[in-house]
C-alpha cells in the first residue's frame, strides 16, 4: 500500500495523517511538497487538513492551483484514489474534483467537537465499501467552513448516484448532530467513480490509544484495504 | 524637540518617562537623546520591558531545582522531563490590546506566546488561556468575549497548535479592563535549546519573517499606562496578527535550528526590534550595529524611530553561523519568507543604527538594561477581613436547588460555547482537553504526557493577597495532581492595577510572597512569567489576578484519570476531610458571592503541608491503579465538583448526608486541600489514607442512573444538571 500526503504552506494535519497511515500500514507515506508537479505512483493521495495558504481568498482556492494538485488530478484521471480531509475536502472542491461548495458554518463560528457519522451503505464510495452495514463512526470535526452546499440538481444527482458516503447522525454527542448546517447532513461525498472522496471529519484524530474513539482508524484501515482489493 | 533634533523632557514625559529617568538618560549619554534613542530608552525602561515595579518582589520567587534547565530571563522557561526531552513554556498577557480590539489583541497574544516558545527551539504542542471579562450582563462583555474567543481560535486553529484548556471569569471589576493571558507549551530536545545571547563579533544579524509596518508602535508603553475614555482612540497601536505567516515562520525557524545554523535568536515581541537587538547584544556582553535601510518594510518613509518601535508581528532576529548563511537563506526561500542580513554583532558594547547613511542612534547598551530603574514602591496592605460565619451566609433550602442555581451562573456555567471554537485535538496528541482538571497532552510518540493547567481566584487574592497567591498555586497543583501527574514548574502572569498606589503594590507583594511560599513547598519553581500592571480604568483597579500556569508530567498516560463518573458501583470518597458533614468554609466562597451576595469575608486558609500530604497520597493511589476518577474541589465546593463528575460521565452519583439534610457549609464550602475520588477498592483506599495520616471519608457511590441523588432530596437528572448549565453562556452570547 503506497500513500502520498500532499503538503501546502499552512497545512497542519499533515503530520497527524502521516502518523495515522504509518500506524496502519507500517510504512511512512511519501511527502509531496506543493511546488512538486509530479510524484511517484501511489495507491492513494491524501490532501490533509489545515489552513493552506492561510485560507486567504477562499478556503482551498490557492492550494487547488498549486503544481502538486495538477499531479493529484493526473493521478485521479488514471483512476487513482484521492482522499481530502477538512481543508483537503475544500481543496478538492476548489479543484473541481468533487461537486458543491463548503461555506461558513451555520453558527458562523469555528466548531471543534465529536460527531457521529452514518456510513451510507448503498454509496458508490470505494473508501467505505468494506465497512460493516449500518456502521456508525464517532469522528471529530474542527472547521470554520464545513457547511456543505450544492444546488438542488447537483444534490439530487449526488443522492441518486450514491455519492453521499457519510452523513452526520445522532450518536449521544452533545449539541446538534449536524455541527455545521450541511445540506442533507452531508459529512463526506465521493466522485462518480467512487475513488475521490472528500470529508470534513478528521479520521486521523480518532485512532484509539488516547483519542476519544478508534473509529477513524477503522475508517482508514477499511479504506486502505478496499483500495487495494 | 529643539532645532537640532534633540529631545526635551516634554517628549520623554509623553513616552511615559519620569523626570528622574530623563535626567539619568542624559547623564548616561552625556547629551540629549534624539527621537529614536529616546524611544528606545522609553521602551526598554517601560514597566512592560523592565519590570521596574515588580522586580524587587519577583526576585524573591524560587526559580531553581534540579529539573530546571532555564529559569526566568529568557523567552520562555525550560524544564527537564527525562529521556533527553524538555518542556518549554510561558504565559503572557495581552490585556490592553484585547480590550481595544478584541480579535486582533487576543490573536496576537497567542502568536506572541507561541514565538516565545519556538524561539527556544521547541515545537509548541499546547495553548491555554486565562480570560477575565466584565460582568456577564455588562454592555461590552458580549462583544469582548466573542472577539477574544474568535481571535484566540483564529490564531491557534490556523497555526495548528491545540488549545487544550484555560479558565474564564466574569466580574464587574473587569468591565473596563479585561484580562487575556495566553500560555504556550512546547517540546524540545534538552540539549538543543536556543538562547538569545549574541555571540561572535562580526557574525551576521539576520531579520526574518514578516515585513515591518507602522502597527503597534510603542505598544509596550501603552501596556504600561492606565486606561481612560480616550483609550479607544489608541486602536491604531494594536498589532495585526497573521497566523499563516506565523506558521511559516515557526516551520522555517525549527528547520533552521535543526540544520544547526542558529547561534542566537530572539523574537520581536513587545518593543519589536528594539528589545530584540538590545537583549541579544547585552546578554552576549557585546554590541550590535544595524542598517535600518535594510529592514524589510511594508510602508514608505518609515523613520528610524518607527522601525525600531514597531510591533509588527511574526518577525524574528537572529545571529547565524556565517558559514551556514546559504543553507539558512534557502530554508527561508522555501517558506517564502523575508531573510535579510541587516547588521552584525560588534564588541563595542553599543547599539549603533544607521538610517539614510547617517547614524540614527549610537548609545551604550549597559544603561538600557543595567540602569533600568527598579523601584521599591510603598506597600500598604489593607486590613485583614473578618471570617464570615456560615450562619451569616446560608440561605435555607434544599442543597440540590441551590446547586442548580449556582451551576446556571456565569461563574460556574459550562464554557463549552467557548472551547468548541478552539481546535483542541490538532497534532493528535491531546488525551484530555477542556472540561477536566488539567489538560493532558502526550509527548509525541512516547507514553509520557504533560499535564497543564492555569488557575487563579482573584476574589481570594483581593481579600487576602498572601493567601490568594498561595491558593492559586495550590489549586493548579491540585489540578495537575488529580490527573495522576507530578507537578513540575510554574509560569506566572501577574495582573494588577496601578503599582504607584500602595494598596495595589500590597496586592502584588503579598500574592508574590504567597505564591513563592507555595512554589517552595511543592518544589515547583517559577521558570518564566509576565507582569501586567496599570490594569485600571478611570482610576479603578481590576481584581488582582496573579495567574498560575503549571506543567506536570505523567510517565504513562494510560495511568492518568479524568473527572468523569463512568462506572456504577464505585465508592465516592472525600479525600482531605474527615467524616464530619456539618460545616465548611463559606466565607468569600462562590456560594457567598452567588447565593448570599456577600463576598466581603476572609477566604479559606491554605495549609501547604496538608495540601502536599493529601495530593501526594492521591497521586500515589492513582499511579497504583486504585482510583477510577478524581476531581479537585474548588469553586462552588463539593457538590459542584460532584455535579461536574456526573455531567462529564455516563454514570450518576448518590451522596449521603448524616441526618437527612445536606448542610450547605459542607456542600458548598471552599476548604482547600480536598478532592472527590471514585474507587472500586474503598477499604484499601481508606486504610492506606489512614496509614498515611490523610483524612478520608466515604460520602456516597456511583449509580447507573445518570443523575445526582442527594439524600433526603429529589434526584437531579442529567438533563436537569446540564440544562441551564449548558445554555446560560450561549444565551448570554446571543443576547
Amino acid at each position: 500500500m503506497r500513500v502520498a500526503v500532499i503538503i501546502f504552506p499552512g497545512s497542519n494535519c499533515d503530520r497527524d495523517m502521516m502518523v495515522a497511515i504509518e500506524q496502519i500500514t507500517g510504512r511512512r507515506p511519501a511527502l509531496v511538497w506543493h511546488k512538486q508537479d509530479s510524484f511517484e505512483a501511489v495507491d492513494l493521495a491524501i490532501v490533509p487538513g489545515g489552513f493552506s495558504f492561510g485560507d486567504y481568498l477562499r478556503c482551498g482556492a490557492l492550494a487547488a492551483r498549486a503544481p502538486a494538485m495538477e499531479a493529484v488530478q493526473d493521478h485521479a484521471a488514471r483512476g487513482g484514489a484521492v482522499l481530502g480531509v477538512c481543508n483537503g475536502f475544500q481543496i478538492l472542491l476548489e479543484a473541481g474534483m468533487l461537486p458543491g461548495v463548503l461555506v461558513r458554518n451555520r453558527d458562523l463560528r469555528f466548531v471543534c467537537r465529536e460527531t457521529c457519522l452514518q456510513v451510507e451503505h448503498d454509496s458508490s464510495s470505494v473508501f467505505t465499501s468494506h465497512l460493516p452495514e449500518g456502521a456508525k463512526l464517532h469522528i471529530p470535526v474542527a472547521h470554520n467552513e464545513g457547511n456543505y452546499f450544492a444546488e438542488a440538481e447537483t444534490l439530487a444527482e449526488l443522492e441518486a448516484n450514491g455519492q453521499v458516503a457519510l452523513r452526520y447522525t445522532e450518536g449521544g454527542q452533545q449539541g446538534p448532530a449536524n455541527p455545521n448546517g450541511a445540506v442533507n447532513d452531508i459529512a463526506g461525498i465521493v466522485s462518480a467513480n467512487g475513488r475521490v472522496m472528500g470529508m470534513m471529519p478528521h479520521p486521523e484524530r480518532a485512532m484509539g490509544a488516547g483519542h476519544h474513539s478508534a473509529d477513524g482508524r477503522l475508517f482508514l484501515s477499511a479504506a486502505l484495504e478496499a483500495l487495494v482489493a | 524637540m529643539n532645532g537640532k533634533g534633540e529631545m526635551q523632557f516634554e517628549d520623554a514625559a509623553r513616552m511615559g518617562l519620569s523626570e528622574d529617568e530623563w535626567a539619568l538618560i542624559q547623564k548616561r549619554l552625556g547629551r540629549r537623546p534624539n527621537l529614536c534613542e529616546l524611544g528606545i530608552f522609553s521602551a526598554m525602561w517601560s514597566e512592560h520591558c523592565s519590570y521596574k515595579s515588580s522586580k524587587r518582589w519577583l526576585k524573591t520567587l524560587p526559580v531553581s531545582a534540579d529539573h530546571v534547565i532555564q529559569g526566568p530571563g529568557e523567552n520562555a522557561g525550560v524544564i527537564d522531563i527525562g529521556d533527553g526531552q524538555a518542556a518549554v513554556f510561558k504565559i503572557e498577557s495581552h490585556n490592553h490590546p484585547s480590550f481595544i480590539e478584541p480579535y486582533q489583541g487576543a490573536a496576537t497574544g497567542v502568536g506572541g506566546i507561541l514565538r516565545d516558545v519556538f524561539t527556544m527551539g521547541a515545537r509548541p504542542v499546547a495553548l491555554l488561556n486565562a480570560l477575565r471579562f466584565g460582568a456577564a450582563d455588562h454592555a461590552k462583555t458580549r462583544h469582548l468575549v466573542s472577539g477574544v474567543v474568535a481571535g484566540i481560535g483564529g490564531y491557534g486553529n490556523c497555526i495548528g497548535i491545540p488549545t487544550v484548556g484555560g479558565e474564564v471569569n466574569f466580574d464587574a471589576s473587569y468591565n473596563g479592563n479585561i484580562l487575556v493571558n495566553a500560555m504556550a507549551v512546547g517540546l524540545a530536545a534538552s540539549d538543543r535549546i536556543f538562547y538569545s545571547a549574541a555571540t561572535g563579533p562580526g557574525n551576521p544579524v539576520i531579520y526574518v519573517g514578516a515585513k515591518t509596518g507602522r502597527d503597534g508602535i510603542h505598544g509596550a508603553t501603552m501596556a504600561s499606562a492606565e486606561f481612560s475614555d480616550e483609550t479607544e482612540s489608541k486602536r491604531p497601536t494594536v498589532q495585526v496578527g497573521d497566523p499563516f505567516t506565523g506558521k511559516l515562520l515557526m516551520e522555517a525557524c525549527l528547520e533552521l535550528m535543526a540544520a544547526g545554523a542558529v547561534l542566537a535568536i530572539q523574537d520581536m515581541g513587545a518593543a519589536g526590534l528594539t528589545s530584540s537587538s538590545v537583549e541579544m547584544a547585552s546578554k552576549g556582553g557585546l554590541g550590535m550595529e544595524m542598517d535600518l535601510d535594510l529592514v524589510p518594510v511594508r510602508e514608505e518613509n518609515m523613520s528610524a524611530y518607527e522601525i525600531m518601535l514597531s510591533e509588527s508581528q511574526e518577525r524574528m532576529l537572529m545571529v547565524i553561523d556565517p558559514e551556514q548563511a546559504q543553507t539558512a537563506r534557502q530554508i527561508f526561500e522555501k517558506w517564502d519568507l523575508d531573510f535579510m542580513p541587516i547588521g552584525k554583532v560588534t564588541d563595542s558594547g553599543r547599539l549603533v543604527l544607521l538610517k539614510d547613511g547617517q547614524t540614527a542612534c549610537d548609545i551604550p547598551l549597559a544603561p538600557l538594561v543595567e540602569d533600568a530603574p527598579e523601584y521599591d514602591r510603598p506597600v500598604e496592605p489593607v486590613a485583614p477581613r473578618p471570617v464570615q460565619a456560615a450562619e451569616e451566609l446560608i440561605r435555607p433550602g434544599p442543597a440540590g436547588e441551590i446547586l442548580l442555581e449556582m451551576l446556571a451562573s456565569p461563574d460556574l456555567c459550562s464554557r463549552r460555547w467557548i472551547w468548541e471554537q478552539y481546535d483542541s485535538h490538532v497534532m493528535a496528541d491531546t488525551i484530555a482537553g477542556s472540561g477536566g482538571d488539567a489538560a493532558l497532552v502526550r509527548v509525541h510518540r512516547t507514553d509520557k504526557a504533560l499535564a497543564i493547567t492555569t488557575d487563579c481566584t482573584p476574589r481570594f487574592v483581593e481579600a487576602d493577597p498572601v493567601t490568594g497567591g498561595m491558593q492559586a498555586v495550590a489549586e493548579a497543583w491540585r489540578n495537575i495532581t488529580a490527573t495522576g501527574a507530578t507537578p513540575l514548574a510554574v509560569t506566572n502572569n501577574l495582573n494588577f492595577g496601578n503599582p504607584e498606589k500602595p494598596e495595589i503594590m500590597a496586592q502584588l507583594a503579598g500574592s508574590v510572597q504567597g505564591m513563592g511560599a507555595a512554589c517552595e513547598a511543592f518544589g515547583t519553581p517559577v521558570v518564566s512569567g509576565n507582569v501586567s500592571l496599570y490594569n485600571e480604568t478611570d482610576g479603578k483597579a481590576i481584581r488582582p489576578a496573579p495567574v498560575i500556569g503549571m506543567v506536570g508530567l505523567i510517565e504513562d498516560w494510560q495511568k492518568a484519570v479524568g473527572i468523569a463518573a463512568n462506572e456504577p458501583g464505585q465508592t465516592l470518597v472525600l479525600l482531605g476531610a474527615g467524616p464530619d458533614k456539618t460545616d465548611g468554609w463559606l466565607s468569600c466562597s462562590t456560594y457567598a458571592r452567588l447565593i448570599a451576595k456577600d463576598e466581603a469575608g476572609a477566604p479559606p486558609p491554605v495549609d501547604l503541608a496538608a495540601e502536599k500530604a493529601v495530593g501526594d497520597f492521591l497521586r500515589g493511589q492513582i499511579r497504583a491503579g486504585q482510583i477510577a476518577a478524581a476531581h479537585d474541589i474548588s469553586d462552588g465546593g463539593l457538590l459542584v465538583a460532584a455535579a461536574e463528575m456526573v455531567m462529564a460521565g455516563t454514570a450518576g452519583l448518590a451522596i449521603q448526608a448524616d441526618n437527612g439534610e445536606i448542610d450547605h457549609g459542607w456542600a458548598f464550602g471552599e476548604d482547600q486541600a480536598r478532592y472527590l475520588v471514585l474507587t472500586g477498592q474503598p477499604d484499601q483506599l481508606l486504610a492506606a489514607a489512614e496509614a498515611a495520616g490523610v483524612k478520608a471519608s466515604r460520602i456516597g457511590q456511583s449509580i447507573s442512573e445518570q443523575a445526582l441523588k442527594l439524600s433526603g432530596e429529589n434526584p437531579i437528572s442529567m438533563t436537569e444538571l446540564r440544562g441551564k448549565h449548558e445554555t446560560v453562556l450561549p444565551e448570554i452570547m446571543t443576547g
